[in-house]
């Protein structure tokens, strides 16, 4: 008691004698002052909100200001309309297209070659990236050959995909498959790994195996991050169908391209290409909603 | 007073950055009895975090012996209650089924899981916060929480890793009486490491006092406080001379794992 009395009675001796008397030590000539505080700004602070109708703004100028420009280019004549159909061809283009149920089944073609190819990457690649983020042992046999692996370019598999599986749809599937199984694999280890390693050992102490902290504990924490690496590989898969369509085929939206192109339809392949970007929004909308659903936690 | 823990001549080495090894522990030798509270304080580098590591069976002891009821500790299992100071609850899960956790895993019926987990709200005051998610907690509700979750194991014994070294005073305060009220209650044998004394002095009946540079036993210092302690105690001349103690000791030893640690580099 006596020992803390003395302490705290001696602190405000010192403060006012170093206060009074002494000057405050300097080693530096004087430091160059900024003298301008930071000036507002109302479009251009750092991650702050701008005002609601400007944001409303913005979003509607930067959709329609591309369309416009567009649209002037192709009124006004200056570019062959072969090279550049205006908007209302290419969406009259579009509607006949749908009109002959060409669009639906090129679409459907494509969607389910996503399905399988992408599905079974989804299916071989979240075990791998189990194994390999939870696992020194899994990481060290697997992961160098995956991460040479993944710089390979899925398109250079097109020839041998032909010779090993032929024309047909495997090696469409093959083609997605081998685009976007490594990535995801390495994807799904690297948020695996980011499960914290105290709740790993909590859940020892809880009474958890090795088997219920895979299945109980790191597989629920890393599933957000596992939906978001599909989100990402899933555009990459609907980026390669349309590759792998180019090549021998004979339906798909890649395919109904190629075969515009032979004709110089130009239109049509506009409007496959917003269709395609469409069905690719959706495609992302689709996992958004997915990772809000099943792992609202993380959101 | 029936023994709980018992270690001899405990001695820790993790491998050294090129080559050999370093010490963190260097023969230890304590016991600590059944539902007695203890806490382990000490300045960084005395390996009191390695300690209760090894007692919850997360690391392999480089030689001598530990034991929990006689039997040796080779593994972590749910005879050992842990709570760490980082959260450490299942963020997609709300407390009531963090705290099921464990009797999940046993395999309890759905009523046997709700009967307990119920109680162990009462006790920990978290009735209110069944249905929230970790994120939805205050510091010091996921605190309480993670200690519900251990304690719903029924453990031999409950370790405590620095659980409210993240708390604001007022908070960690709280959590000091309200811990103390639930050891009372389930007199849980408990081993905590802090780097508070005041914590440790009010909370435990004997205080583990570690040396540094390697780890050792420098001291054991019995609490002889009244058993119900109210955080009025903290004035009391003993608590304070008692409390002047363990820090006088705390202090040398930091002085030497400067030294110690200048020394080297």
């Amino acid at each position: 008691m006596t020992q803390e009395g003395r302490a705290i009675s001696a602190v405000p001796r010192e403060v006012t004698r170093s206060a009074a008397t002494e000057r405050p030590e300097r080693a530096f000539d004087e430091l160059p002052r900024r003298t301008r505080a930071l000036r507002p700004s109302r479009l251009w602070s750092i991650r702050e909100e701008v005002p609601a109708a400007v944001r409303r703004t913005l979003i509607a100028l930067g959709v329609v200001a591309p369309l416009l420009v567009w649209w002037a280019l192709a009124a006004s004549r200056t570019v062959d309309p072969v090279f550049l159909p205006a908007p209302l061809d290419v969406l009259r283009a579009g509607r006949e297209l749908l009109a002959s149920g060409q669009l639906g089944a090129d679409a459907l073609a494509s969607l389910t070659r996503v399905a399988f190819g992408f599905g079974l990457a989804v299916a071989v690649s979240v075990p791998l990236g189990l194994l390999i983020g939870s696992f020194s042992a899994g990481e060290a046999l697997l992961e160098p050959l995956l991460a040479l692996l993944r710089y390979l370019p899925a398109s250079a598999f097109i020839p041998l995909l032909l010779i090993w599986l032929g024309i047909g749809e495997p090696s469409k599937v093959g083609l997605l498959f081998i685009g976007t199984v490594f990535f995801n694999t390495l994807m799904t280890a690297d948020v695996v790994r980011l499960v914290p390693r105290e709740l790993i050992q909590v859940s020892y102490t809880l009474g958890a195996t090795r088997h219920e902290v895979l299945r109980k504990v790191i597989f629920p924490h890393a599933l957000p991050g596992m939906i978001d690496a599909m989100r990402v590989n899933a555009a990459a898969a609907w980026n390669f169908v349309v590759v792998a369509e180019l090549v021998a085929s004979t339906s798909g939206l890649g395919y109904r391209i190629v075969r515009a192109q032979r004709f110089l339809q130009t239109d049509q392949i506009f409007a496959v290409l917003v269709v395609i970007g469409l069905i690719g929004l959706a495609i992302d909308l689709g996992f958004r909603r997915l990772r809000n659903g099943v792992a609202g936690w993380a959101s | 007073m029936s023994v709980a823990l018992q270690v001899r001549g405990l001695v820790k080495e993790f491998p050294g950055r090129r080559r050999g090894s370093v010490r963190v522990l260097d023969r230890l030798d304590f016991e600590v009895a059944a539902s007695e509270f203890v806490c382990v304080v000490g300045v960084s580098g005395s390996g009191k975090s390695t300690l209760l590591s090894l007692v919850a069976g997360l690391l392999p002891l480089t030689a001598g012996r530990l034991e929990l009821d006689g039997v040796p500790i080779t593994g972590p299992g749910p005879d050992r209650g842990l709570v760490l100071q980082a959260p450490s609850l299942y963020p997609w899960r709300t407390v009531e089924r963090n705290i099921a956790f464990g009797l999940e895993l046993l395999g309890l019926s759905r009523a046997e899981r709700r009967a307990r987990v119920a109680w162990y709200l009462g006790v920990m005051g978290l009735e209110p916060l069944a249905r929230s998610l970790p994120r939805q907690l205050s510091g010091g509700q996921r605190q309480r929480a993670a200690i519900a979750r251990a304690l719903a194991c029924e453990p031999r014994l409950l370790l405590l890793d620095e659980p409210f070294g993240s708390l604001d005073v007022q908070t960690k305060e709280d959590m000091q009486v309200f811990l103390r009220t639930v050891w009372d209650r389930t007199r849980t044998t408990v081993i905590m490491v802090t780097h508070d004394v005041e914590e440790a002095v009010f909370l435990a009946q004997r205080v583990l006092v570690l040396a540094s540079d390697p780890g050792r036993v420098a001291a054991e210092i019995p609490v002889h406080l009244p058993t119900d302690r109210t955080l009025e105690i903290k004035r009391d001349p003993r608590f304070l001379q008692l409390r002047s103690r363990v820090e006088d000791m705390v202090r040398a030893q930091h002085r030497n794992h400067l030294a110690a640690t200048t020394a080297t580099t």
